[in-house]
């Protein structure tokens, strides 16, 4: 009968998400009773956030409730390292934008750092590659659709 | 009568030389991504949006048509041969289409699908040049309630009644709609949630979201477990050509399951998955030879694919005539309108007929380009197929990361992109889907509005969304449509404890 799976322990990711997003129902929440501009007539700005917020909450119940019972499907093994490097490739990208690095050297960053996370062993080649991808790419934009994409050093040089 | 002159109209808008190139640079473009594996038409939309920036209302539109049934067509493509769909609506696909491929009839696989592609979207689209109109009629009279009662049936029927597991949908719309409240607010200028960072204040792209679940997403998932699935590509063997018997059992397939698909994919009820799958299972059922399926039977390729196609051209009828978007391809080409300041639904056939009627003109031109370029090209499609997956998904996420730099430059912007890509490879990974996501980001802020215009003319009294005959009778079938799956389950716990 259905009460037999309370025997397991409670699913982790289960517990995990209901608590998740709980929190977010109270950041909601808490910016929707911080807001300072009223409405006069009919509703407020208010008033979606709230009913958002009583949403979250009844979503969250649910999967803490989930937890105890069948919980989330459950997931394979992932490769760590895959993850790591793509994650390391957009951080760079990220960087490589924000402290004007520029496009080009951006793209070169993320193909790299891609195709090491999907298990190439030729990080200079595919750096090579993606930097010929960025400079095309780079270069198209600016020609052909007149659209400028973040310039650092090097695509000043193309302007 | 004024439906065909419109028609007409169109076509002459869309028959201009430069028009015509932009649909084929569309079609072609269209494919190639949506051939490249786990890239659905969704991604394929999302990633070639920024493409057609720089280009005039009507050419950029005409383009995005082309954009969306080639990337339809590749993704067809991509199941049959390497069986991994795209998405979900493909799946039904893959099944027989696949095992026909491994049979060595891949060519027929092939043509079937573009052929009854052509046809589903042929007749998918003249239903939608007449109905448009007259759903338009009907459109005109609605009130902000009827609007509002009319979101709520789609946010219900994208999220809870086709999923799996109708809490992850619900969830998925709710963050959805979490992230629609991000900036500020329209009617009174309040900023919301956006804890003071100043690139918050105009809310998130839809394109960011879609792209950053989709295509970031699905190469930190595809990553995660490469180990485990090596994807082979089935090499065409023998005709391209259909043969005689082919094309007689693939016809009545074609047209039923463009019977299926045009009409759920106009309900605002979202999803090709349910006509796919339908299809299937009638083909399965009325098929001469039964023992074939499971081994490549063309009747369930020739089915699901038609249906497929005959939705996507439906979900254009809920887009144009009612700016409601019913899936997240939908999502996302309402955004492509948004980016110029065009608001599909009844006042868009009044004011630009010239650009509605153009567009929907170039769907039937998009549609006769493809089955003419596509059956000749299929070798060149072939070889795409045949990119090694780390430069592939290293080209996918250099795509993703151009469009969102064209967009909106800032580190912020790129920021959200990469934890919207985590947050893509969470969901898939414990089997959230992500597409009520996207339609709650763009759909969640429309709501709210048509509420509160609603709520402004009864001053503050809900009960006129009771009052009125649609909005009512729209609200009850969302409330049917939410607790029904529910009870279902319930129902199903109760026989299998009673067996």
């Amino acid at each position: 009968m259905s009460q037999e799976p309370l025997a397991h322990r409670p699913d982790k990711p289960a517990l995990l998400v209901g608590v998740l997003l709980l929190a977010v129902a109270a950041v909601v929440g808490h910016d929707a009773s911080t807001q300072t501009i009223t409405s006069n007539y009919g509703l407020g700005p208010t008033a979606m956030p709230y009913v958002v917020c009583a949403g979250l909450v009844v979503l969250g119940l649910a999967h803490l409730f989930v937890a105890f019972r069948e919980g989330l499907p459950k997931p394979e093994g992932a490769d760590r390292s895959a993850l790591l490097w793509i994650a390391a490739g957009l951080v760079g990208l990220i960087a490589s934008i924000g402290l004007g690095g520029g496009f080009v050297l951006a793209t070169t960053l993320i193909f790299a750092c891609t195709a090491r996370g999907f298990g190439r062993r030729a990080f200079v080649v595919d750096a090579i590659i993606g930097f010929v991808l960025g400079l095309i790419i780079f270069v198209v934009f600016a020609k052909v659709l007149t659209l400028i994409l973040p310039a650092g050093p090097l695509e000043q040089l193309f302007l | 009568m004024d439906t065909l002159l419109a028609l007409l109209k169109g076509f002459t808008v869309a028959a201009e030389p430069s028009k015509l190139l932009f649909c084929l640079v569309g079609v072609f473009l269209g494919t190639a991504v949506g051939v490249l594996p786990g890239i659905g038409p969704a991604l394929t939309v999302a990633l070639l949006l920024p493409v057609t920036f720089k280009l005039d209302p009507a050419g950029s539109l005409i383009m995005f048509a082309g954009i969306y049934y080639g990337g339809m067509y590749g993704g067809s493509t991509t199941a049959i041969l390497l069986n991994a769909p795209g998405e979900s609506a493909s799946l039904a696909t893959a099944l027989e289409g696949s095992k026909m491929a491994k049979a060595g009839r891949g060519g027929p696989a092939l043509a079937t699908s573009a052929i009854g592609s052509f046809v589903a979207g042929l007749i998918a689209t003249i239903g939608l040049a007449f109905l448009a109109p007259w759903l338009v009629e009907v459109a005109v009279k609605f009130g902000p309630w009827d609007y509002f009662a009319l979101m709520i049936v789609a946010f219900v029927t994208v999220s809870a009644t086709f999923g799996d597991s109708p809490l992850r949908g619900l969830t998925s719309l709710f963050l959805g709609i979490t992230l629609g409240l991000i900036g500020i607010d329209k009617l009174t200028g309040q900023a919301r949630l956006t804890f003071g960072v100043p690139e918050l204040l105009n809310g998130v792209e839809v394109t960011t979201l879609a792209v950053g679940l989709f295509a970031v997403g699905e190469a930190f998932y595809v990553a995660s477990k490469r180990f485990r699935e090596p994807e082979e590509i089935i090499p065409i063997k023998g005709s391209l050509w259909m043969s005689k018997e082919d094309w007689k059992r693939s016809w009545a397939p074609w047209l039923r399951g463009t019977a299926f698909g045009f009409p759920i994919g106009a309900l605002p009820a979202g999803g090709a998955e349910v006509p796919t799958f339908l299809s299937y299972s009638t083909e399965k059922k009325l098929c001469k030879y039964p023992e074939e399926f499971g081994k490549g039977a063309i009747e369930g390729v020739a089915g699901p694919e038609a249906a497929n196609n005959a939705s996507a051209a439906g979900t254009l009828v809920p887009l144009l005539t009612l700016g409601l978007p019913t899936s997240a391809t939908a999502a996302i080409m309402l955004a492509g309108f948004q980016q110029y300041g065009l608001n599909p639904g009844p006042l868009l056939f009044a004011e630009k007929p010239d650009l509605v009627w153009g567009l929907i003109a170039s769907l039937f031109i998009a549609n006769v380009m493809l089955v003419i370029l596509n059956l000749p090209l299929i070798g060149l499609w072939v070889k795409l197929l045949a990119v090694p997956q780390p430069w592939l998904y290293a080209g996918i996420l250099v795509f993703a990361t151009m469009g969102t730099l064209a967009v909106n430059g800032s580190p912020v912007e790129l920021a959200m992109l990469f934890a919207f890509g985590y947050l893509g490879y969470l969901m898939r990974r414990y089997d959230y889907p992500v597409a009520p996501m996207v339609v709650g980001l763009i759909l969640g802020p429309m709501a709210e509005q048509q509420l509160r215009r609603a709520l402004q003319i009864s001053l503050g009294d809900p009960m006129i969304l009771l009052e009125n005959p649609i909005s009512a009778t729209l609200l009850g079938i969302a409330f049917i449509a939410l607790v029904a799956p529910f009870v279902m389950q319930g129902l199903n716990k109760f026989k299998a404890s009673e067996d």
